[in-house]
């Protein structure tokens, strides 16, 4: 017992994630969906409002949470190549460290989005951050460079015009870096100390903005749900081996929810793939076209799944079937995915407007909105009874009071 | 490089700075060669971790050695940061962003501990225009950083810099100067500020804004001369791109760019025609000879007179997918259709030979059918590194550099 204990405690000094850490895009599991309780549901700018911070620069890449420290990426400067990447004090929002660094790969993007899109990784001992320009970064928790990569300059037609957004995901230990774009496209296994290669695959020629799902089997080992125009390619994180083919197609912009072993995945509307317990084969069990996302992601949870379509209709439909149970009408557009917490769900509209769904309500209903007055198209992170949010020009932290 | 004699008139902490770069710079030399023992000493243990740090290379090489350098220069102290700037110079992209790493720890240490920043060291780094554009933006931002009101007396000086962000402070200045003119209506010291801020304009948004401003004031402005944009072509087609096929097809045009051949097309056999573009921004439109066509290949060709060997950079803009070559040698290519366009979105480092210089340009049409897949079209301009414009020379002129 005292043994346990002792390893429990080193791991919890070395700064590992934490049960309740926000560690990638859509939270540690890449489904949006967070263990939180008492997060405020009556959404009031006056009452929940726990800091607001400005930034130094544009970005939809959302912020990460690991303890105390939040972390979030910009891009500045007049030719948005001066990549900025921050780490907060969750308590008061202040600036423990700040690191700018000089983008090496294009940074033209559409004027909607920005070279600060891809969301980070952390391991909870290192921050890995990417951008549009496909410049990575190591950084320790502290702000120390640990080591980069400019993709660009390594692979010179790995670049997009109209701007890159897939984020970094963590998968046997492996760094899962997506630059699919239309000329030279790949998706690259990075040592996570180094930086090296450790393997690297092409993809198909297209312009790819989605973000890979990892699943973990029982025996705890992962697997990498790549999404692309083709469908969704499975891969054995170690090798970047294919293990299986979905060939029906994919959207290439919001990326498939996870839940188990059901892969919920923007295809022909929306696709349920049932995976095999040895990972190496997958079954359609049901399709909706009345399910297609629009720009935000699918989410899974409980006993059903959310769609939200691009004309701001979030839709419910059972989990086991594809039947659409219930719809309702949100104010959108939305650029951002949303993030569930204790039957509540909260999105964040392009117009800034956060708006908050209670799941128990027998078709829904929106608890509340709140107007933070500025484009938001990132998704939100929860962690620490709060969520955090940001936009082009600042980040905030949203609780109750007791939580400030 | 920084000249030992810049660095002579220091009061103690620069001589300090004088002995600790020439060591760098000894050490990376000397290191460069790959046979240098070096010394335990702290001086040459930072010397060591710069020269690793600039040894980082592509794909990740040398980075688990440039993090135990990072270890140690981001422990160093803020004397070492003119050095740490110096570095920079003439290092790849990886190394000068590993060596602004550990500028920013220490810079931020230096903050954190209410210290000062050597900036009498840091303006002389920034004043010194031998050293490259990067590290000088940097030391103005962390002279800015530190005082501002230093940062801003530098500031009409760098009008004209080498450094484009560092010329856009100065240029920002006399924007404000002007417009406060024109409040005045004192319009002919303004129409001459907004002249000189042209002048030296290098970025796009301040371009526009000048030339709007000296037209409101009745003043004519030649963006394309500004520019440099190329307007005088040649081109040929249609050929095909069936399937997008035609970018990696050899065409004619690209084993034979003589003006007199004719070449086998889509339908029939085509020659070369004349082509002059008024549009301001030097748009070539294919459209314009061809018609709206789609899964077609288009080639463009011009003469560009240089007055020297020189180094040159062709900008280029075109959401069609494209290849260049200077004087029968492929510069690069990129076969993305329909994600965008702006100015300068491709730089493309050549090497321009003293009199004609042939640049082919091909440029393919896929099948979309979307409206905003009619382009069929590119921009191209041939400047200095700053985005100065290199016009060149008529042929008479030409005949005078040959002589």
């Amino acid at each position: 017992m005292k043994k346990h204990l002792l390893i429990i405690g080193l791991v919890i000094l070395a700064g590992r994630v934490s049960a309740g850490d926000w560690t990638g895009f859509r939270g540690p599991f890449g489904n949006g969906v967070s263990d939180e309780v008492g997060l405020p549901v009556k959404l009031d700018i006056e009452k929940h409002i726990a800091w607001k911070v400005d930034l130094p620069g544009k970005g939809l890449s959302s912020p990460l949470v690991v303890g105390d420290r939040v972390f979030v990426t910009a891009s500045g400067g007049t030719r948005q190549d001066r990549l900025q990447i921050l780490c907060l004090s969750s308590i008061d929002g202040s600036v423990i460290w700040h690191r700018q660094f000089w983008a090496m790969g294009s940074t033209m993007c559409h004027s909607k989005t920005s070279i600060a899109a891809p969301t980070p990784v952390t391991d909870g001992v290192s921050l890995f951050a990417i951008f549009s320009s496909n410049d990575l970064f190591c950084l320790d928790l502290d702000g120390k460079l640990k080591w980069l990569r400019g993709l660009t300059v390594d692979y010179p037609n790995a670049r997009n015009s109209l701007g890159m957004a897939s984020s970094l995901v963590l998968a046997n230990g492996i760094l899962v870096t997506q630059v699919e774009n239309d000329s030279e496209s790949f998706v690259v296994g990075l040592d996570r100390g180094s930086g090296s290669n450790l393997w690297k695959i092409n993809r198909p020629k297209s312009a790819n903005w989605t973000t890979a799902t990892v699943h973990k089997n029982k025996s705890g080992k992962e697997q990498v749900f790549l999404q692309s125009g083709q469908g969704i390619h499975a891969i054995d994180p170690d090798s970047g081996n294919v293990v299986w083919h979905y060939s029906d197609g994919a959207s290439t912009i919001p990326s498939s929810a996870l839940k188990g072993n059901m892969l919920y995945v923007p295809s022909q509307g929306l696709t349920a793939l049932e995976l095999s317990k040895d990972g190496k084969s997958f079954k359609q069990k049901w399709r909706s076209g009345r399910l297609r996302p629009g720009t935000a992601s699918p989410l899974a949870y409980r006993n059903h799944i959310y769609s939200l379509n691009n004309a701001g209709v979030l839709a419910c439909a059972d989990i086991d079937s594809g039947k659409r149970l219930w719809q309702l009408r949100l104010d959108g557009p939305f650029g951002g995915s949303p993030v569930v917490a204790d039957n509540h769900l909260y999105v964040f509209s392009e117009e800034g407007v956060a708006q908050v769904v209670d799941l128990t309500a027998p078709e829904g209903d929106i608890s509340s909105k709140m107007d933070l007055g500025e484009m938001i198209q990132c998704s939100p992170a929860v962690a620490n009874g709060a969520l955090y949010v940001r936009s082009n020009s600042r980040i905030w932290k949203i609780a109750r009071k007791t939580r400030f | 490089m920084f000249t030992s004699k810049s660095f002579r008139q220091f009061d103690e902490k620069g001589i300090f700075c004088f002995v600790k770069h020439t060591r760098i710079v000894l050490a990376l030399l000397v290191a460069g060669l790959g046979n240098f023992e070096f010394g335990q000493s702290a001086n040459d243990e930072f010397a060591k971790s710069v020269a690793t740090l600039r040894n980082v290379g592509g794909e990740g090489k040398g980075n688990i050695a440039a993090s135990q350098a990072m270890e140690y220069l981001s422990n160093s102290g803020k004397e070492t940061i003119p050095a740490l700037l110096s570095a920079m110079d003439g290092a790849n992209p990886f190394a000068a962003n590993y060596l602004r790493g550990a500028i920013e720890v220490i810079f931020n240490k230096i903050l954190e501990e209410g210290g000062s920043l050597p900036l009498i060291e840091l303006g002389e780094f920034l004043l010194n225009k031998s050293h490259d554009t990067k590290p000088r933006a940097m030391a103005f931002d962390l002279i800015r950083r530190t005082d501002a009101e230093v940062a801003n007396r530098l500031i009409p000086g760098l009008l004209g810099d080498p450094s484009v962000d560092l010329r856009r402070e100065a240029i920002s200045r006399l924007l404000i100067q002007a417009s406060g003119l024109v409040k005045e209506n004192k319009k002919p010291a303004a129409v001459l500020i907004y002249r000189q801020a042209l002048d030296a304009a290098r970025d796009l948004d301040q371009i526009q804004t000048i030339a709007s401003e000296l037209r409101e004031l009745g003043r004519n402005v030649n963006l394309t001369q500004h520019f440099g944009f190329l307007t005088n072509w040649n081109l040929v087609g249609p050929f095909h791109n069936k399937d997008r096929a035609g970018f990696d097809e050899v065409f004619g045009p690209e084993k034979n760019f003589a003006l007199d051949t004719e070449y086998k097309g889509i339908d029939e056999n085509v020659t070369w025609k004349q082509y002059a573009t008024d549009d301001e921004y030097g748009m070539v439109d294919f459209n314009e000879p061809y018609g709206a066509l789609k899964e077609v290949t288009g080639y463009a060709r011009t003469t560009f007179i240089s007055t020297s060997d020189r180094p040159a950079e062709l900008r280029l803009g075109c959401k069609n997918a494209w290849k260049i070559w200077l004087n029968g040698k492929l510069v690069f290519g990129r076969d993305e259709y329909h994600r965008g366009m702006r100015i300068d979105q491709y730089k493309l480092p050549v090497q321009l030979n003293k009199g004609t210089n042939i640049i082919l340009v091909k440029a393919c049409q896929n099948e979309q059918k979307e409206e905003w897949t009619v382009q069929w079209q590119f921009q191209l301009r041939v400047c200095d590194s700053t985005g100065t414009a290199i016009h060149s020379i008529s042929k008479t002129d030409a005949k005078v550099v040959a002589k």
